[in-house]
Parts: C-alpha cells; sequence; structure tokens
C-alpha cells in the first residue's frame, strides 16, 4: 500500500484511501469518555455556583468575608465565614510545620542517601502511609494522640486543632516526599558529579546543589499539600470539633470549612433554604481556595519538567 | 573508588559531624511516618481485637454495644466495588487511550482536557459530595441510594485511573506500533491488539490502587445520605451506609465501647485495603515488563 503511494506521488501516504468508519465511532466513543471529566468539572462549578448566588442574594458578600461570627443555625442568624477559614487556617499550618521539614527530609534521604535497594523497598512503605483512609486517621487522632497529649499534662480539649493537625501533617508526608523526589530525581547527575568534582560533600550536594535545582518541584509539592490539607475532611470532623471561633490557640476545638459542609450536609436540611445554601457558599469558598493552589502547582511541576526533562 | 570513599577536600572532622547529623535528621524524618503508622496500627489492633468476631461481620448496627455489628456497611462496600469496577474501568481507561493515542496535543482543547484531569484528582473530595447531593440525589431524583454513591465515587477516583492508565500506555515503546503499522493493521487494531495487552498490567495495578482509594472514602458519602441507621441489607436503589461511614458513626457515639467496635471495623477495613494495595504490587511485581 505504502509502496504504491510512494511511486504515484512525491509525498508517501501511508493511510488507506478507503476511509474506516468503525475507526471513526471509536475514537468518537474514546472522546466521549473523555468528556465525562469535563462534564465533572462544569457540574462542579454549576452545582456550587447556582445555590451559593442564591445564597449571596441574601447574605452580603462583605457580611460573608469580613463579620466574625458563624452561627448559621442559630437564631439570629449569623454569616460571617471568617472563624470557619480561621479554623481551616489553623489546623492547615500545624500540618504543614510537621509535612513541609519532613517531607522534605524523607525526600532527600530517599533520592540522594538511600542505596537503591533500600529505596525500593522505603517508598512503597511509605506509600502505605498515604494509603491509609482519613476517618481512620481520625479515629487515631481523637482516640490516641489527644489523650496522649492530655496524660502527658499537655491541657487539650477533647476536641482539638493540635492533635487533627498534627496526624493530618504525618498523613501528608508521603504526598510531599514522593513529588519532592520526582523532582530530585530529576536533577541531572552531571550537576551533582560537578559540584563532587569541585569539592562538595554529600550533605552540600544535596543542600546547596540538588534542593535548589529542584526547588520548583519541591514548593509544587508544598502547595499541593497545603491544598490536601485545606480541603480534608475526615480527621477535622471526627477530631477538631464543631465550634466555630476565632483563635490560634491550638488546644482549643475549632471547626473548619469542610468539616462545618460535612456537619450540614448530613442532615436533612430542607432544600431551599439559607442553611441549605450555606453549604455551597463554603463549598464554592473552599473549591476557589484549593483550585488555585492546584494550578500554582501544576504549573511549578510543568516547569521543572521542561528544565530537566 | 566511590567519590565518598575519596573524601575530595574533606573540611575534616566538622564537615564529618554534620554529614552524620544531617544524615540522622533525614533519617528521623522518614522515621517519623513510620513511627505514626506503627503506632496507628497496633493502637487499632489492640482496641479492636476483642470486638473483631461473627457478631461485627454479621450483625446490623444495634444500640448495644454487644450486638452491634457492620454486616449492611460491609455487604455495601462490596457491592460499591463491584459498581465501580464496570463504572470507572471503561471510561477512565478510554480516556487514556484518547489523551494518549489520538488527542493531537497542540490544540488547546486538548492541553485544557489535561489540565482539567490533573485539577481533578486534587480536588476535595467534600467538593464531589456537593456534587453528588445537588445532581445525583436532588437533581437526577436518585435520593440518598447506594446507586448515588458509587457514581460519585466513580467520578472522585476517574482521575486517579486515567493518570495511571496514561502512563501505562506510553510506556509501551513506539516501536511495537509502528511495527503493527507497517503489517498494514488500523490504528485502532494496534491499540486493541498491541497497545493494550502490554499496558495492561500497569493499567490494573494503578485501577486497583484508585479502588482502594474509593472504598476509604468517607466524606463525599456522608454528603449523598450514606449517614444514616440501616439494619437491613442494601440494595441498588435503596438507602446505605459503607464501611468506612460505619466506622465515623461508631466513632461519633457517646458511649467508649463503640469506639472499641469502631477499632474493630477499622482492622476490616485495612484488611480489606491492604489485600489490595498487595495485590496490586504483586500485579506490578509479576507482570511488569521493561522496555
Amino acid at each position: 500500500m505504502a509502496a504504491r503511494d510512494a511511486i504515484a506521488g512525491a509525498q508517501p501516504k501511508l493511510r488507506s484511501d478507503r476511509r474506516r468508519w468503525g475507526e471513526d465511532v471509536i475514537k468518537g466513543v474514546l472522546a466521549l469518555c473523555a468528556l465525562v471529566s469535563v462534564a465533572t468539572t462544569i457540574g462542579i462549578v454549576v452545582a456550587l455556583l447556582e445555590p451559593a448566588l442564591e445564597f449571596f442574594r441574601e447574605v452580603s458578600v462583605r457580611e460573608f468575608f469580613t463579620t466574625t461570627r458563624w452561627a448559621p443555625l442559630f437564631e439570629p442568624a449569623s454569616f460571617g465565614v471568617l472563624p470557619l477559614l480561621n479554623g481551616t487556617f489553623l489546623v492547615t499550618a500545624i500540618a504543614c510545620v510537621l509535612c513541609m521539614p519532613f517531607g522534605l527530609g524523607a525526600a532527600i534521604y530517599l533520592s540522594e542517601y538511600a542505596r537503591p535497594r533500600v529505596r525500593k523497598t522505603l517508598k512503597p512503605a511509605l506509600e502505605v502511609l498515604a494509603g491509609i483512609p482519613t476517618v481512620v486517621f481520625g479515629f487515631f487522632a481523637l482516640t490516641f494522640v489527644t489523650p496522649l497529649f492530655r496524660s502527658a499534662g499537655l491541657d487539650v480539649e477533647i476536641f482539638n486543632a493540635l492533635s487533627a493537625g498534627l496526624v493530618m501533617g504525618v498523613m501528608l508526608i508521603p504526598t510531599v516526599a514522593s513529588l519532592s523526589e520526582d523532582a530530585m530525581t530529576a536533577v541531572p547527575q552531571s550537576i551533582r558529579d560537578g559540584a563532587y568534582a569541585l569539592g562538595s560533600n554529600r550533605l552540600q550536594v544535596s543542600t546547596r546543589i540538588v534542593v535548589p535545582a529542584a526547588i520548583s518541584g519541591i514548593v509544587a509539592s508544598y502547595v499541593l499539600a497545603i491544598s490536601r490539607a485545606v480541603g480534608e475532611t475526615m480527621i477535622v470532623l471526627i477530631a477538631a470539633g464543631q465550634l466555630p471561633r476565632m483563635t490560634f490557640d491550638p488546644t482549643l476545638a475549632i471547626q473548619t470549612m469542610t468539616a462545618f459542609i460535612a456537619a450540614t450536609g448530613t442532615g436533612d436540611v430542607p432544600r431551599g433554604t439559607v442553611d441549605y445554601h450555606t453549604i455551597f457558599a463554603v463549598g464554592l469558598t473552599l473549591f476557589v481556595i484549593t483550585f488555585a493552589m492546584n494550578i500554582v502547582s501544576i504549573r511549578l511541576v510543568r516547569r521543572y519538567r521542561e528544565v530537566y526533562e | 573508588m566511590s567519590v565518598d570513599s575519596l573524601r575530595l577536600g574533606g573540611r575534616g572532622g566538622r564537615g564529618r559531624v554534620r554529614g552524620v547529623a544531617f544524615q540522622a535528621l533525614l533519617l528521623a524524618s522518614l522515621g517519623i511516618g513510620f513511627v505514626t503508622l506503627g503506632a496507628l496500627l497496633v493502637d487499632v489492633f489492640v482496641k479492636g481485637i476483642p470486638y473483631l468476631d461473627a457478631t461485627l461481620l454479621f450483625n446490623p448496627p444495634s444500640a448495644s454495644p454487644q450486638e452491634a455489628g457492620a454486616r449492611p456497611a460491609i455487604l455495601a462496600t462490596i457491592y460499591m466495588m463491584g459498581i465501580l469496577l464496570v463504572t470507572v474501568l471503561p471510561i477512565g481507561v478510554g480516556t487514556a487511550i484518547y489523551l494518549e493515542e489520538y488527542a493531537d496535543k497542540s490544540r488547546w482543547y486538548n492541553r485544557l482536557l489535561d489540565l482539567n484531569i490533573q485539577n481533578l484528582a486534587a480536588v476535595p473530595s467534600i467538593v464531589y459530595g456537593i456534587l453528588g447531593l445537588a445532581f445525583l440525589v436532588r437533581g437526577l431524583g436518585l435520593g440518598r441510594v447506594l446507586l448515588a454513591g458509587a457514581l460519585i465515587l466513580t467520578l472522585l477516583v476517574l482521575p486517579i485511573v486515567i493518570v495511571s492508565s496514561r502512563e501505562a500506555i506510553r510506556a509501551v515503546p513506539d516501536s511495537i506500533r509502528q511495527g503493527g503499522y507497517a503489517l498494514g493493521a488500523t490504528q485502532w487494531q494496534v491499540i486493541w491488539r498491541q497497545v493494550l495487552p502490554a499496558a495492561i498490567p500497569g493499567i490494573a495495578t494503578g485501577s486497583i490502587l484508585a479502588l482502594a482509594r474509593a472504598i476509604g472514602e468517607t466524606a463525599p458519602l456522608i454528603l449523598v445520605g450514606a449517614l444514616t441507621y440501616v439494619a437491613f441489607n442494601p440494595t441498588l436503589m435503596g438507602p446505605f451506609t459503607a464501611l468506612p461511614i460505619q466506622i465515623f458513626q461508631y466513632i461519633s457515639r457517646p458511649q467508649a465501647e463503640f469506639k472499641l467496635i469502631a477499632a474493630a471495623a477499622i482492622i476490616v477495613l485495612l484488611a480489606i485495603l491492604l489485600t489490595m494495595n498487595a495485590f496490586a504490587i504483586w500485579l506490578r511485581n509479576r507482570y511488569q515488563r521493561r522496555w
């Protein structure tokens, strides 16, 4: 076929002249599969936006983002989302204090220090940690970590931001470690060899050569970890409490955006009421925050891939 | 002789001490994860083992701790696994084939599709719950049924299946495709008879891991109404609860004994997940080819 075309014209045409409809149908079906994920995104945006707009017709955007009392189910109702943002921020900050340095440390060890065989066993073992359901981590935070703190003399409430944040931080170590390690592995060996040739030791190569070279990937892993922490629901729902308030004291019970959505979404909140719409207004806030961070993270990953791969 | 043993330009004792201290710090970073994992497993087993019995597996939930089990939840989780297999696999693998084999990556819409999937993989699971509440439960009028829960989990893990399937398909070398074309095969014949069979181990591994992720998911199911008292066996279009949800319910009860039952149910859940994970790793090691 190809030979005939090659003889017929200067430009050989490798495809058959006969159009195969079956092939087109298959391509169409596959494209339809791909459209499911597009529909999901559109669905999420529509599902959030419409009731959220309804909500903001009754509650001003200004009240929502500037007042400091969140009590949508009480009389008189009050709709300041800041306490929920405060709670989310507090737990996220605690989680980051843990997962950022230790995730990076684990990544440096795996990428720069561990022998290939050690690495081959350690990496999947670390991934087991990432595979534990969050409801189990929540259980662990509430029934193990908090009692541990109390018996150690730390005066924490039964539900508190500290236990939830710390357990979440450990949960996120594999997230940071695996993405950062990918970025470090992508750094060409020749750069390391150059540094060794100039008399650097392994510590210097790791901290002054590999980490700066992989920085966009490391930052991407940090941003993704923050996004995960902000969106995590079960740990905070179980262990951090249901009390929206403005505080940075980690020993107190708080409420995060996600915990509010889960706690309110369970009950039979009548449709069309302001109470029902709060779920979507808070959900939209959550979605916008995590969306922005995801895009930043994806961009950063692309950057290091473009440089080294 | 390795670079280390040469110790070129070594700065004597101080540099060495710092090097050792740094390495210890790195090991501690890894250790924190493993110590926590160990503490978690020991804690769950110590609390849960006494309650891990036939009552837990075969009884419905109950107000009395002696009789409380998790049968409807375990069954619903198994049903959902079955539904997920037939929904997420074809859609996920289909999307992966489209993106890897057909899509022209210079087109803006194909790049947007790629970005969209990467973003979806990081959308908080509770947001999927809101989607389910708005469209499946209320919009389509399915109600708070098992099918709605399974469908929302499908959308949740779809990006994971797509990403891992794409990697498996991409790993099949182009020479295999070229060989197929040279023998006169059409594009689909090449994909179906050459590329897919070679990619199946990778696809299967990724899909099992995605399924395991779905089975452990709690938050989105809460919003589609799985947090109810279900004492009978689940049906496709009936009210349901799932194993992680049942665990959450038992944790939330005030009596301390129920927390121990929750621990026992956690052992069951972890056993299911670890079996799936082990199977996935075995598959990968046994069948994955390096080209």
